[in-house]
């Protein structure tokens, strides 16, 4: 009778412990606040969740791309040395993989307009990074969709109104189709 | 080394003066002031004393090579100089998008937030009072292979964007049960400090199956090229998703789209789209000896290579000595590891006759390492730079010099 009284017991306390120690805390890390979070929480989505408060034209887009961009990418956004910027294929085609060497540009390639803001915001420019205002980058990103003939020349972009933008290449993209196994993809 | 060596020893400065004599490295004025020490029978004098910090033998020189194109952003490791499965620390490839960052390491924390319970932030000392794992896994660069390839060309300039190391750190499954993750939650953005502020989106499936947040390799510390003091390490996964210098990782209900994962890390089809979160490396195995610049003897020689996969086991390489006509399996070096470099051998006796070289790697799903027509047959032949893991192979000539097959990719 004791031998089985203590086997349930151990049986009971081995149960305990499985479900307490997985989910015990560690109780390490430093709670942080909302303030906190915000000054790392630069991200900006698809949706237009993380876009700062500001707005830009393409106007005041062309004379900050002049100051700060055109000796990296060319006083066109084509001309390089670094990335091409600007560009549209006739049709809006997606050649990429049937023809070797076709520039991928904002216009012909890129499939979010809030990728724009997001990455100019976080590393541009190149040898001043995350020095842009809000508003630099706004105008900034309606100067090169402008550019690509994707936004007018009167457009104001804000928060308001930038994930609402549809690039040309938005319907281009799949999920990866390769699984292992005996089909090459 | 000091000059206050046990008598006898060749102090450093010596050692300097004969490779300079033989070398001509430096100014003359002072290659005259230093007189090159004869070479001594080690048997005769004392050795050196110890010493705080070890070096590599004054006689290997092996570097990275840092394309000048690049801009130093990208160095490739000497795949043909190493043995065994481990690269060394200071010789790992390079890929940076914004240099190198200089991080103190009692400054830097680690933010975990979103959609998460408790949002926290840890330091390294705190990350190293989790439960510690430790896991030996490759780290490649999904553009490692260079398709502007020469018959000169080397196996670190060709596939040298691939490395290996023991990594040790702190399970993510463990800091994400100590936030607790929100119902809901299926991605998580890994964000680096620096310049580029790198960002990836991962799945957060990933995370609770091998995903590790990594403060060593190989023993100590991580190098700050390979993200110091702390970086993402998904085993399998394209080198870029590894985030270096990890500050923030960010739980959510749908990708971020960062450039990186849109822009520049996706892979244009033929059917005019292009593959999105294309993360898993496909299985590939490259030759390491003989190669370009070698110059083959007749007799026996040890055909040596790498072979691994993102997706688990390495199963097989088979190697071909006549341009893939019969294919004969290879000897593996154990442990064979998931997602880890496997060494392979194949003893061949060279008979002084041209032959072609070439490996091919089956990993444990059945995925058979393609060649670069395959390749350029289902995707097209832009679809480039990402995951062209396509089979190579090294011409041996009749006089023994050993050239790389510079197939052209198109």
């Amino acid at each position: 009778m004791f031998r089985y009284s203590f086997i349930i017991f151990m049986a009971i306390a081995n149960l305990a412990l499985a479900e307490t120690a997985p989910s015990e805390p560690f109780g390490l890390g430093r709670p942080v606040s909302p303030g906190e979070i915000a000054t790392w929480d630069i991200d900006v989505r698809p949706d237009g969740r993380g876009l700062p408060a500001g707005m830009g034209s393409v106007q005041q887009g062309a004379q900050t791309y002049a100051q700060k961009c055109a000796f990296c990418h060319g006083e066109n956004g084509v001309e390089g040395p670094f990335d091409v910027l600007v560009g549209r294929l006739p049709n809006d085609a997606f050649p990429f993989a049937r023809e070797p060497g076709t520039v991928k540009t904002i216009g012909n390639y890129w499939p979010y307009a809030t990728t724009v803001f997001d990455y100019i915001n976080r590393a541009m420019p190149f040898n001043a990074p995350g020095s842009l205002t809000a508003d630099e980058v706004y105008a900034l990103v309606a100067y090169l969709l402008h550019q690509n003939d994707i936004v007018p020349a009167d457009t104001v972009l804000s928060a308001g109104n930038l994930a609402g933008i549809t690039m040309p290449a938005s319907h281009r993209f799949v999920p990866d189709d390769r699984r292992g196994g005996s089909e090459v993809r | 080394m000091s000059d206050k060596t046990l008598p006898g020893a060749t102090s450093r400065r010596e050692f300097l003066a004969g490779l300079t004599a033989a070398g001509g490295m430096i100014a003359s004025g002072q290659a005259e002031a230093l007189t090159p020490t004869p070479v001594l029978d080690p048997t005769r004098v004392q050795g050196a004393a110890t010493s705080a910090v070890g070096a590599r033998s004054p006689h290997e020189a092996l570097t990275r090579l840092q394309p000048p194109a690049y801009k130093g952003s990208i160095s490739l490791t000497p795949l043909e100089g190493l043995h065994g499965t481990v690269t060394p620390a200071d010789l790992h490839f390079e890929r940076h998008h914004g240099g190198v960052p200089q991080i103190d390491p009692a400054q830097h924390e680690l933010l975990i937030h979103g959609m998460v319970d408790k949002p926290l932030k840890f330091s390294l000392s705190e990350l190293k009072r989790f439960p510690s794992v430790t896991r030996t896994c490759f780290i490649e660069c999904s553009g490692n292979l260079y398709t502007r390839a020469t018959e000169k060309s080397t196996p670190q300039m060709l596939c040298g964007l691939t490395s290996q190391s023991e990594w040790t750190g702190v399970a993510l499954s463990t800091l994400l049960r100590e936030v607790g993750v929100k119902p809901g939650a299926s991605w998580f953005l890994a964000e680096g400090s620096d310049a580029a502020v790198l960002a990836r989106s991962i799945p957060l499936a990933k995370a609770w199956d091998d995903a590790l947040v990594v403060y060593a390799q190989n023993g100590e510390a991580i190098r700050p090229e390979q993200g110091y003091p702390m970086r993402l390490l998904l085993p399998g996964w394209e080198g870029n998703t590894n985030v270096k210098w990890l500050r923030r990782l960010e739980l959510s209900d749908a990708p971020f789209m960062t450039r990186e994962e849109t822009s520049k890390y996706t892979d244009p089809l033929k059917d005019d789209t292009a593959r999105l979160f294309s993360v898993v490396m496909d299985a590939r195995s490259v030759i390491t000896s003989p190669t370009f610049p070698q110059v083959l003897e007749k007799g026996w020689q040890e055909i040596r290579g790498l072979a691994w996969s993102g997706r688990g086991r390495i199963e097989k390489v088979e190697v071909s000595v006549d341009g893939g006509k019969k294919w004969q399996t290879a000897n593996l070096q154990g442990p064979v590891l998931a997602k880890a470099h496997t060494r392979f051998t194949l003893p061949w006796k060279w008979d002084g006759q041209p032959a072609e070289i070439s490996s091919r790697a089956t990993d444990e799903t059945g995925y058979v390492q393609p060649t670069m027509r395959q390749l350029i047959d289902v995707r097209g032949p832009g679809s480039q730079p990402y995951h062209l893991n396509s089979i190579m192979s090294w011409i041996v000539q009749g006089d023994g010099q050993v050239l790389y097959s510079a197939e052209p990719w198109i």
